[in-house]
């Protein structure tokens, strides 16, 4: 178990060094640096900054002028201080701006994620042991259609109902009269009331994923002969399924975290600007098209941590559940 | 028929036993036309996709009539009136004028692939007004006409993409299963680290910082390349895993104790046992791609108008107003649904079909 942990542990360092790598790269790709952008924001603000001295003093103070990898080695010594870098579009600390949508783009799709498991575990299971069944067809079917429709275009379609048909405003996470209040009860039942669209939205791609996934493991333990064995005890049929194939089919369904999660996250970025959440997501796709790139790239890094973080939790939670993993 | 079987190739198997599965098969035939569509949208469409109607922009779609005075007639389509009663943008169906709706009808020119010119359509009417099956957008221009263009960059853009990924996936997935070891762990472990990235914040990311002054050509090529980025893993991990199971087979032992060398052995021996499973995770791959380029594309940064992919139609579609007044601009959305579901459905059934087991 501690070796485990150990080697665990190791494979995050490297992960996160190469997402380090490529969120500075995506930071470094726009033409011209941030002297350059920072001028030309200036000036658009009606202060002329000037001057090739200027220009240099800049890159000097902010240590443009050395090769990329020592910016680099600077870019991460600032993070792990806790310094994401300055925003130049919001002319404001890049932690200000993201700090409390941050905790909204994380509980988006932790939820889903709870979401997705807690409904595609029971239909999972149903599909399984009504193999073929009309009901089976059904889930399948809609499962596969979940799959095909890109969350956006749900999120869309969900918008147009609710304003065509039941002339509400579907979007937001507050209604107008909590978007300024402090937290109390009544803005967490109103939260939650606002919470459940991006959740399903987000949650759908998943959900139809790891229905598919349960049911066919489900289905491969339930014609093996144990199963049969047990059923010649005269095992009751729910009892034989839970206790046994279910157990084992469980294993997968725990390690899909590692492709659910990140699948969470990819979706909640676009399904927030879609249903214009006051998550992060908005904020990074506006930071892209304003090439406000310490931005753009202070949030792939984060948003990236967090992912690799809930992965490593939930492969610690698989080796407590499945004791055969640690042997591997 | 039972000798014909003992001697049958591989391919013939697979295409016996993908036949059986009807869902399968149709969602073939889905993909092809769409394919078809693709290839000749100067044909397919009715009009010319940047040709923009001043007097008719955001009308609604026609409806193609067979009935009309109580009997059944030729189809046609009743002509579109301005409601001038609102201010709204508004129409009514004006039943004085019909259109009768025709095949190989003269209209817009255009010159296939650049080189043949030509007026011919696949279908119009040959009275001097257009018919819109599903629309105009708010510039006037056939939304018909536009998706069908689209589907040239939405469906070639997996095609490139999974190609890309494709060749990384093959060459790496081989090496990492055929010689395990050091080298094996190195590249799992990079796998594993890509793919516990969340992929659309990097694909956004990168696609933002293609330069804005680029031809709808780099952008294309420039966009499949960053999404077969993230997206070989999955086809790497297939590979391997299939290197991994017949390394140790007899018949490939007794080959390289033959001395066959090594990449005769990995290329001619192994590969072609499984390559049809490979085609079937590609094929699944494929759907993938499509939703990435239309989600980069939607949000703005992916391809950019004048390209036109399902995915920048899909952008008119993004504020709620305009869906509310005109929601036949989802129809992009529902040419990516079917693609994508056909190419899931298709991909099954190939994997199905590969699966000697089965």
């Amino acid at each position: 178990m501690v070796d485990y942990l150990i080697r665990r542990v190791l494979l995050v360092v490297p992960t996160l060094v190469v997402v380090s790598i490529l969120a500075f790269l995506v930071m470094e790709a726009p033409p011209g640096d941030f002297v350059t952008t920072y001028i030309a924001g200036q000036a658009t603000l009606g202060v002329q900054v000037g001057g090739i001295e200027v220009e240099e003093q800049l890159r000097e103070i902010w240590g443009l002028d050395k090769p990329l990898h020592i910016r680099y080695l600077r870019w991460i010594g600032n993070l792990l201080r806790g310094e994401l870098g300055y925003s130049l579009f919001w002319q404001a600390p890049v932690k200000e701006i993201i700090a409390s949508r941050f905790i909204l783009s994380m509980v988006i799709p932790a939820v889903a994620t709870g979401f997705v498991w807690i409904v595609a575990f029971p239909i999972g299971i149903y599909s399984a042991t009504h193999q073929y069944s009309v009901s089976d067809t059904m889930l399948t079917l809609v499962g596969f259609l979940g799959l095909s429709i890109p969350n956006f275009l749900l999120a869309l379609v969900l918008i147009y109902l609710g304003n065509t048909y039941l002339g509400i405003s579907v979007g937001g996470l507050f209604s107008t009269q909590y978007l300024r209040a402090a937290w109390s009860v009544g803005k967490v039942i109103d939260f939650l009331k606002h919470l459940w669209i991006p959740i399903v939205v987000v949650g759908t791609a998943g959900t139809a994923g790891l229905i598919r996934i349960i049911r066919a493991n489900l289905l491969d333990e339930i014609g093996k002969s144990y199963v049969e064995m047990a059923r010649s005890k005269g095992l009751s049929e729910p009892r034989l399924i839970f206790k046994y194939p279910v157990r084992i089919a469980i294993s997968p369904f725990i390690s899909s975290i590692g492709w659910v999660l990140p699948g969470m996250i990819s979706g909640e970025v676009i399904v927030s600007v879609v249903l214009g959440l006051p998550t992060a997501g908005p904020i990074f796709l506006r930071a892209l098209r304003m090439q406000d790139m310490q931005l753009a790239g202070a949030y792939i890094m984060l948003i990236s941590v967090f992912t690799i973080v809930g992965v490593f939790l939930s492969d610690i939670l698989l080796v407590i559940v499945d004791p055969r993993i640690r042997y591997t | 028929m039972e000798q014909g079987l003992h001697s049958a190739s591989q391919s013939r198997l697979v295409w016996r036993k993908f036949k059986k599965s009807r869902v399968a098969v149709g969602s073939a035939i889905v993909i092809v036309v769409f394919y078809l569509m693709a290839a000749f949208a100067e044909f397919v469409a009715p009009y010319d996709p940047a040709a923009r109607d001043m007097i008719h922009p955001s009308a609604p779609p026609m409806m193609v009539r067979m009935v009309a005075d109580g009997r059944v007639q030729m189809p046609f389509v009743y002509g579109l009136e301005k409601d001038t009663g609102t201010f709204a943008r508004r129409y009514v169906v004006d039943k004085s004028r019909k259109y009768p709706f025709a095949l190989f009808v003269r209209g817009d020119r255009y010159r296939m692939w650049g080189v043949v010119a030509s007026d011919l359509h696949l279908f119009g009417t040959p009275h001097d007004t257009r018919i819109y099956l599903f629309g105009t957008d708010k510039d006037g221009r056939d939304l018909l006409s536009r998706i069908i263009y689209g589907a040239r960059l939405s469906l070639s853009i997996g095609f490139f993409g999974v190609a890309i990924s494709f060749s990384i996936g093959i060459v790496l997935g081989s090496i990492s299963g055929y010689f395990g070891g050091v080298v094996d762990m190195i590249i799992q472990r990079f796998i594993e680290i890509l793919s516990s990235i969340p992929t659309l914040p990097l694909w956004m990311g990168l696609s933002a910082s293609l330069p804005l002054r680029w031809s709808v050509i780099e952008v294309f090529f420039s966009i499949s390349v960053i999404l077969s980025l993230l997206g070989w893993p999955e086809m790497a991990r297939v590979v391997r895993g299939k290197f991994l199971a017949l390394r140790s087979e007899d018949f490939i032992v007794s080959a390289r104790l033959d001395g066959v060398k090594t990449s005769g052995l990995m290329f001619r021996h192994m590969l072609p046992l499984f390559f049809s499973h490979i085609i079937a995770a590609a094929t699944l791959a494929v759907p993938g791609m499509i939703l990435a380029e239309t989600s980069l594309s939607f949000l703005g940064i992916g391809l950019r108008t004048p390209a036109i992919s399902w995915g920048v139609l899909l952008q008119a579609a993004q504020n709620t107003e305009t869906v509310a007044s005109a929601p036949w601009l989802f129809i992009p959305g529902l040419f990516v649904v079917v693609a994508v579901l056909g190419f899931n459905f298709f991909g099954d059934g190939l994997r199905d079909a590969a699966d000697p087991y089965k």
